[in-house]
């Protein structure tokens, strides 16, 4: 089976010198859901952004489905940018027309579709968050919970092989972050989630990545990952005080 | 489109105003002021007829004189500046209660009066009726070139987001005991100025980025629904037709 995402050997350096990437392979099958773990400043935006080609050029191949990431062809990232679905960390970055329907319409119209076709994809994409009642709404007036729920909803809404989310818990409070657990984890897609937030990892992704300096230096189970303190402590990777995940992952299998 | 999204000087309702497209609305209301304003000052009737004419509007439109009273003191300042020209003015002076008036300048004065408060009526009738969406769907169908309704679509909606941060900064700094009291204890606020200047420009690049993960080419998609009917743009031309044959007759006469 074509993996959803396939990069080898990527490289990036910042104009200013600074190196973001050194070499960085990672290949997700379809519908697999892994984090992408990390300090601060080991690349992770940097490889985000090399997805869907808004950065390239340092080296290396990215493939979405088969498809490479080439940002000279421009019907290519078109294509590419359909199936790689970004939900940035702050949603009101993410949402900028005056109604979330608007919103949500955005990316489906940049992809040419129009009229009733374009209002079913918007239903279908603010019903699978939980938001269609709110469709007519400013997302000014939501909750914070609420809009990050509805940045999803703007790329579920261009079906794509490959949903990648920002920090998706940060800023919620434990209601909305359950709710959202919740709703990622019933979504037939393929899920890459960059976060900080170790025990959501565990409780939402099965297998883990950790990127420190530009490298993968860890991919494997996650509970295996969180187990071992010495590789989290030699990444600054820290869990919440009194966290086991041994015993969340058991009690994770037991629940389900 | 658009519920849930008021401005304060829109007014909820459903009337056949409310229900009209947007674009033909902006029209009438773009040429009744042209009308308006190429007026000569001393067709007093015309005045009168161009006002009835809007308290018809307003009728069918159900809002009420109060309402646009109120709305209408954003004018005030230009008023106050009219009541300077009769004293203010050259030429030919008549004496009333003891003022020594310039005749010139009293007509100068009601032209601005007469002029500002019919055009501010206008627009505000406009806004009543018309959610700010519509009015910049109603630009877009006017072929208003798009740089300019994109720029009205982010400000209408980022002028909320850049408002709270104003705000958040604001209340930060007082909680550190800010107290700005004398002018010399400006430069903090100056600092916040350009704090959150800087915040906006790096806000615009990470939603250029965001929009461009979504194939962004350039256009925003077109609003949906459909264009003003020709029994729409009829309905709507008997305004500014009306006070075209207003402005004709007196000036005619």
């Amino acid at each position: 089976m074509t993996p959803s995402l396939q990069v080898k050997g990527l490289h990036y350096s910042y104009p200013d010198g600074n190196v973001a990437l050194h070499g960085v392979d990672l290949t997700i099958a379809p519908g697999e859901r892994v984090a992408l773990l990390g300090p601060n400043g080991a690349g992770k935006t940097t490889l985000v952004l090399h997805l869907n080609g808004i950065l390239s050029g340092g080296g290396g191949e990215v493939r979405v489905g088969g498809l490479p990431v080439d940002p000279a062809d421009r019907a290519g990232i078109a294509e590419i940018r359909r199936r790689v679905g970004i939900v940035f960390q702050d949603p009101d970055d993410q949402l900028f027309m005056p109604t979330v329907a608007e919103d949500v319409g955005f990316g489906p119209a940049n992809l040419g579709l129009r009229g009733a076709e374009l209002q079913a994809r918007v239903e279908e994409a603010l019903t699978a968050v939980g938001m269609l009642e709110y469709r007519d709404r400013t997302p000014h007036h939501l909750s914070f919970g609420q809009r990050r729920r509805v940045a999803v909803a703007t790329v579920l809404a261009m079906r794509p092989e490959i949903l990648v989310l920002d920090e998706p818990s940060s800023n919620l409070d434990p209601a909305s972050r359950r709710e959202l657990s919740e709703i990622l984890r019933g979504l037939p897609v393929t899920v890459l989630m960059v976060t900080h937030d170790l025990p959501y990892a565990l409780e939402l992704c099965a297998r883990s990545v950790i990127l420190d300096q530009g490298r993968v230096v860890a991919d494997g189970p996650t509970v295996d990952l969180l187990a071992d303190a010495d590789l989290l402590s030699r990444h600054r990777l820290e869990l919440p005080y009194g966290f086991d995940p041994t015993l969340a992952a058991a009690q994770l299998a037991g629940g389900r | 489109m658009g519920a849930g999204h008021a401005h304060p000087l829109y007014l909820d309702g459903a009337s056949a105003v409310h229900r009209m497209a947007p674009e033909v609305k902006v029209a009438a209301t773009v040429l009744f002021t042209i009308i308006v304003v190429i007026t000569p000052r001393e067709e007093f009737a015309a005045f009168g007829g161009y006002a009835a004419l809007l308290a018809a509007v307003a009728a069918l439109a159900r809002v009420r004189p109060l309402w646009l009273a109120k709305r209408a003191t954003i004018e005030l300042p230009f008023v106050l500046l009219a009541l300077v020209l009769p004293f203010a003015g050259h030429g030919e002076r008549i004496t009333w209660l003891g003022m020594s008036l310039s005749v010139d300048g009293l007509y100068g004065a009601w032209n601005i009066f007469a002029k500002g408060t019919l055009g501010v009526l206008a627009s505000l009738l406009l806004a009543a009726t018309t959610t700010t969406r519509d009015l910049i769907h109603g630009l877009d169908r006017l072929r208003c070139p798009q740089v300019l309704t994109q720029i009205a679509t982010f400000m209408l909606r980022y002028l909320d987001v850049l408002t709270g941060e104003a705000r958040r900064m604001r209340i930060a700094r007082l909680s550190r005991g800010y107290d700005p009291r004398f002018l010399w204890q400006v430069k903090a606020f100056a600092v916040g100025v350009g704090a959150l200047f800087l915040r906006a420009f790096e806000r615009g690049e990470r939603v250029y980025l965001a929009m461009v993960s979504r194939g962004y080419t350039g256009r925003l998609p077109s609003p949906e629904g459909s264009a003003a009917t020709t029994a729409q743009w009829a309905a709507a031309a008997v305004v500014p037709v009306a006070a075209g044959v207003i402005a004709v007759a007196a000036v005619l006469q």
